[in-house]
């Protein structure tokens, strides 16, 4: 069993429902980390959920990237942690600079709720490493900025590193105009650090881990991480 | 104690959505002629005396602004004479008979 932290910020909003597939569907210990907190200590992964952290007040996840227990993530992630950013959890890791690119809001003017699906790009990660490239995902979004940006210069470096772990694509898994929600360049619904264990995505796996909420896909993710860290805890041991 | 205003707005080419709603809503009201509206926001602080400009930029590029996607101005308040202030209506005009 792994002990996961999820990350509570005034206004998260998706912390409740990541306890809950953390704890319950999949059995793990979950500690709730409250934004003040300076220590990461005894954890295995780290998500932070979505929400409006502090309001969304500036930019989105602007404010939520300079608490207190940012500088732990960041020293967490450092050493190797696996962390996942939800939604606004995605958001918060761009600002924090722990992800390249930054969020605009949505092309369409509109707030976006909807199923989507996604494509995985990148397997180099601990939460997509037991999935393939290629393989379509099914999982919810909902969000008004989610508008995934990179200049240029940036975009290209990121592409080329295999840093893109997720795009909006159509039910057979082609990506395209048509199944991109809010105007992401090149579809992008998820990226990850050069490293691999830090990921942040728009859509919402946990609202996804259960069969009777639509899809089980988003399970997937969180499944790839225990078992991740569950091969590196028996190379310690044996080690 | 001075104060600067600090003018954030998405750099040129980075996509308004926020520009292109209000855009749309002055068109619905029959400004047709307008051809371009970027949105941006306006933060004012109050600094001791003697703070660099170098210092207030340092605080746009690591927290105010998001230097990827976003550029400012710093003017200070004294450099603002006052005659462009809004003219408060009575009653305001979208309500008015």
């Amino acid at each position: 069993m792994m002990r996961f932290g999820v990350v509570i910020f005034p206004a998260s909003n998706c912390d409740r429902d990541c306890v809950h597939v953390l704890r319950t569907v999949l059995g793990q210990e979950v500690e709730e980390v409250w934004h003040e907190e300076q220590s990461l200590d005894g954890l295995d992964a780290v998500v932070l959920p979505g929400g409006f952290a502090y309001g969304d007040y500036l930019r989105a996840g602007a404010v939520a990237a300079r608490a207190p227990v940012m500088a732990a993530v960041r020293a967490f992630a450092q050493v190797g942690g696996p962390v996942l950013g939800i939604c606004n959890g995605f958001q918060i890791l761009l600002e924090a600079g722990m992800l390249p690119g930054a969020m605009l809001r949505n092309a369409v003017l509109r707030f976006r709720c909807t199923m989507v699906h996604v494509r995985v790009e990148s397997t180099q990660t601990p939460f997509t490493r037991t999935l393939r490239e290629g393989q379509v995902l099914q999982m919810p979004i909902a969000h008004g900025e989610g508008n995934y940006f990179a200049p240029g210069s940036l975009l290209s470096t990121i592409e080329e590193a295999g840093q893109i772990v997720l795009r909006y694509c159509d039910a057979g898994g082609r990506v395209n105009h048509g199944a991109n929600p809010n105007g992401s360049v090149r579809n992008v619904a998820g990226v990850r650090n050069p490293a691999g264990n830090v990921v942040g995505l728009m859509p919402h796996p946990e609202r996804a881990s259960e069969d009777v909420l639509g899809s089980g896909d988003g399970r997937l993710l969180f499944e790839s991480v225990i078992m991740w860290l569950e091969t590196r805890k028996r190379s310690l041991v044996g080690a | 104690m001075p104060i600067y205003r600090i003018i954030i707005e998405l750099k040129p080419g980075v996509l308004d959505a926020q520009g292109q709603a209000v855009h749309q809503g002055l068109r619905a009201l029959g400004y047709e002629t307008i051809s371009g509206v970027r949105v941006g926001k306006c933060i004012e602080i109050t600094v001791p005396d003697q703070t660099a400009r170098d210092e207030i930029d340092a605080m746009c590029e690591r927290f105010l602004a998001n230097p990827l996607i976003e550029e400012w101005w710093i003017e200070r308040d004294q450099d603002r004479d006052g005659t462009g202030r809004s003219r408060v209506p009575v009653l305001p005009r979208s309500q008015g008979s």
